[in-house]
């Protein structure tokens, strides 16, 4: 073997080990990315049955009911952006920090009905804490905006009842806190 | 007192590291010994300062002293002293005052066993490792002092995350940490090598243990983690492709390139520019590891710190020590001189095909990780990928890796035949077929399928290689013994680090084959999971030191007869308003039972528990691949080529005159 052909393999080498890498990550992109969507956007643009999204808001205060089907518990609770509440249906246990009128992201997809399939819901590790995807989702909302103080409390987002939260996108936005 | 103490201990040992970082590569510079010979002194002295600077640290953490901010904020009286002592790292300032206390006790190490080095390599190694050390020494004095009191200083401390509270946590930082650190004695060895502009075999030779004891670290670290959140957590997961995840494995990834890369520059004098941009790269990705989770940038369970200010800071080193590193290399790589090339069919042709492999999965795991908060900064999107993408993209690349692994020992250097190779692996080529037949009939997805396949060529050509070696069922026994006694013990370490890798994916493969159910049930009710029963007998409140728990009692039981009697608990820290749970896991090595406590709902006549099972196939097997990988590490380090017989440098012109 030539010194020639030697380098050529070494580089036909790379090249394919490089080139699969690059190609199978493009391939997982385009199915695989996972998207953020408040629930006005899911309202608006119901994303196809079979694409995991990631749904951010506000648990609406009274939202939180269970059932029992087979002995398996579900968990079913509205998320709201402030413009439409989502209903998310959840088997499993909510995590310790999950309480009403506190943000909260659900992984999963959206059935045809409307409702929400979450396979994992996620509520941070420290009251105080709100997902950056929230705070975003509130500011565009209307709810907050940054430039005039800190982000609404908590506690105020437990007066707002499922009654003020229109489940259609509103032409209007509610009273913001 | 005590705390003065270390912060003087601390400005001490900062000063120390920035004269080891300029003096000695002055010495180096002019050939004088003298300011050769401080290097090593330096570095001794800055470790000592430092670890004195530490232990006055867990001294105030153990007296209870609150007027340390540090201690007030993440201590309290009622703490279990385990938890005082393993609480100093458990938060920010801690933990980057732990880093650079390994930072100097690698600096110490090099010192002290690297007498066999020739001076003027070791006094530029010490002074890299000094420059790296006085950067983040700087930091924590300047922006995240752990010594910083308070005033007036409180009655009692404020306590820290219950979810730390925990063993596994305890020695698991430590562990991460000299991992992480540890490449950057091979990163020193590195920029050392570009000032000399000379690479060659003695300097693979003496970079490669140091690059093995890191690695045997981080392997740990990572395992260790993985078993933290298994346990933890309670989700049931190992492995969450969480950014912070992400950040030790891509380390990890170009850290075991690097060791076998290493390997070719120690036996053939090949793949030197290559190597040195390994060693480079390999510490960068640990900075960057540690900055990532400091700066809250990439937002997870583990960032505790979200201060700009330190951000700043640590993205200006970053610059410095990356950006600086990097620049010298492109100055000096090309006056390095290149290897030969050499035939694809041969040892140093599989450990190319290995780094090769083992750099794109690093490449794809970095583009998951950078992506999606590149895309929120740029474009205002907010994206996230998560555990389909990794899988399908790493895994495909992960199984011609394994393929090539159980091959690599096997073959000769320079030039190597294929037949010989496929004829002493044959029936390890069989038995991963079997393997293959055997997980089709049982697994439902492919790419399990393929992963147990190649675990079991792994294993079965690791055990190949040594039978090989040994001339085993080929010779008499007693001739075996005699050969085994006589061969190298990197040899046997080698085959124990792949095997421990073979081992690993079979856990992994197993673990995609787990069954979960989430049941709510009275005390008494009985559920099916996995072929077992599982029965709720009890739930009664218990009080710990510093919490309150709900203890439940689930009889399991297969076929009427009783495997385990699992406690589940759910416990309540007054102090910081959190709940934790604690999972109860039953191994018997081949499969874990695992048991979570949830809420409890009804009446309190007769109230309901949500519970969480699992049948977990061969989880364990993960955590123990992981140890005997490590392991396989620690007993090539053991070898007595690593000890004795200094290797000698290459006759060049530009020799350094030693004593």
């Amino acid at each position: 073997m030539t010194r020639k052909s030697r380098r050529l393999w070494l580089v036909v080498a790379c090249m394919i080990g490089l080139g699969s890498a690059a190609a199978l990550t493009l391939n997982a992109f385009s199915s695989n990315i996972v998207f953020f969507m408040a629930p006005s956007q899911v309202h608006a643009k119901p994303p196809p049955a079979d694409r995991t999204i990631r749904l951010g808001g506000m648990v609406v205060a009274g939202s939180v009911h269970r059932e029992k089907v087979k002995d398996t518990p579900v968990n079913l609770f509205d998320v709201t952006d402030g413009q439409a509440a989502v209903t998310v249906r959840y088997e499993g246990i909510l995590p310790d920090l999950f309480r009403e009128g506190q943000s909260v992201v659900a992984v999963g997809t959206v059935n045809p009905d409307g409702t929400f399939r979450a396979s994992e819901v996620l509520a941070k590790h420290d009251e105080t804490y709100m997902p950056k995807e929230v705070a975003e989702e509130l500011r565009r909302s209307g709810k907050w905006d940054p430039r005039f103080g800190k982000a609404p409390d908590a506690a105020s987002w437990n007066t707002m009842t499922a009654a003020d939260t229109p489940k259609k996108p509103a032409t209007q936005t509610p009273d913001g806190n | 007192m005590n705390p003065e103490l270390g912060n003087f201990a601390l400005a001490l040992a900062c000063c120390m590291a920035a004269g080891q970082a300029i003096l000695p590569l002055i010495g180096a510079n002019r050939r004088d010994a003298r300011l050769m010979a401080l290097a090593p002194a330096l570095a001794v002295g800055q470790m000592l300062a430092l670890i004195t600077s530490f232990a006055c640290l867990i001294h105030a953490a153990i007296t209870n002293d609150f007027s340390v901010q540090n201690v007030a904020a993440n201590s309290a009286v009622s703490k279990p002293l385990l938890y005082k002592i393993t609480g100093v790292w458990g938060n920010h300032e801690g933990s980057v005052l732990l880093w650079a206390m390994i930072l100097s006790i690698c600096g110490g190490a090099v010192a002290l066993f690297g007498r066999n080095l020739p001076s003027a390599l070791q006094a530029r190694v010490i002074a890299v490792l000094g420059g790296v050390a006085a950067g983040f020494e700087l930091f924590c004095l300047t922006t995240s002092n752990p010594f910083a009191r308070v005033w007036p200083a409180p009655l009692d401390g404020q306590g820290m995350n219950p979810l730390l509270q925990d063993p596994g946590l305890a020695f698991h930082p430590p562990i991460l940490y000299t991992g992480y650190v540890g490449f950057a004695v091979p990163f020193a060895f590195a920029i050392a090598a570009l000032i000399e502009g000379r690479v060659d075999a003695a300097w693979g030779r003496w970079v490669r243990p140091w690059a093995v004891a890191a690695w045997c670290f981080l392997t740990c670290g990572i395992a260790m983690g993985s078993w933290w959140s298994y346990y933890v957590l309670g989700w049931g997961g190992y492995w969450f492709w969480d950014p912070v995840e992400n950040a030790s494995l891509i380390p990890w990834l170009t850290g075991t390139a690097l060791v076998h890369s290493a390997i070719v520059v120690e036996k053939r004098e090949a793949l030197k520019i290559w190597t040195v941009l390994l060693a480079i790269g390999t510490f960068s990705f640990s900075l960057s590891g540690t900055f990532l989770v400091r700066s809250g940038i990439l937002n997870s369970v583990h960032a505790f710190a979200n201060d700009p200010a330190r951000g700043v800071f640590i993205l200006g080193l970053l610059a410095l020590v990356i950006g600086g590193s990097l620049l010298l290399f492109a100055i000096r790589a090309p006056q390095l001189t290149t290897g030969g090339l050499f035939a694809p069919v041969s040892r140093e042709g599989l450990l190319v095909l290995n780094n090769i492999l083992l750099c794109s999965i690093c490449a794809v795991v970095l583009t998951g990780t950078m992506y999606p908060p590149f895309m929120s900064l740029l474009f205002g999107k907010t994206i996230s990928v998560g555990k389909p993408f990794f899988d399908a993209t790493t895994i495909p690349l992960a199984i011609p890796l394994m393929v090539f692994m159980g091959f690599g020992p096997m073959v000769p250097w320079k030039r190597a035949q294929m037949w010989p190779v496929l004829r002493r692996l044959w029936w390890a080529a069989c038995v991963a077929l079997v393997a293959l037949v055997l997980a089709t009939v049982r697994m439902r997805d492919i790419l399990p399928v393929l992963a147990t396949a190649t675990a079991v060529w792994v294993i079965c050509s690791s055990l190949a290689d040594i039978a090989e070696r040994l001339r085993l069922f080929r010779q008499p026994l007693a001739y075996s013994w005699q050969r085994a006694r006589s061969l190298p013990r990197a040899v046997f370490g080698a085959a124990l680090a792949h095997a421990g890798v073979g081992i690993v994916v079979l856990g992994i493969a197993g673990m995609s084959q787990a069954a979960h159910r989430i049941v709510e049930v009275h005390v008494g009710q009985s559920e099916m999971l996995a072929g077992d029963s599982w029965t709720l007998t009890d739930v009664h409140p218990a009080e710990g030191p510093n919490y309150s728990a709900l203890v439940a009692t689930i009889e399991v039981r297969h076929n009427g007869r009783l495997i385990t009697t699992l406690h589940p608990s759910k416990r309540t820290f007054a102090s910081q308003h959190q709940t934790t749970t604690e999972v109860a896991i039953h191994t018997n090595l081949l499969a874990d039972i695992y048991g979570v406590l949830g809420d409890r709902h009804g009446d309190d006549a007769n109230p309901t528990y949500v519970l969480r099972l699992h049948y977990n196939p061969l989880a364990p097997w993960m955590w123990l691949g992981g140890l005997i990988m490590a392991f396989g590490g620690a007993l090539s380090l053991s070898d007595r080529r690593v000890r004795v017989g200094a290797p000698r440098r290459a006759k060049t012109v530009d020799v350094v005159v030693v004593q």
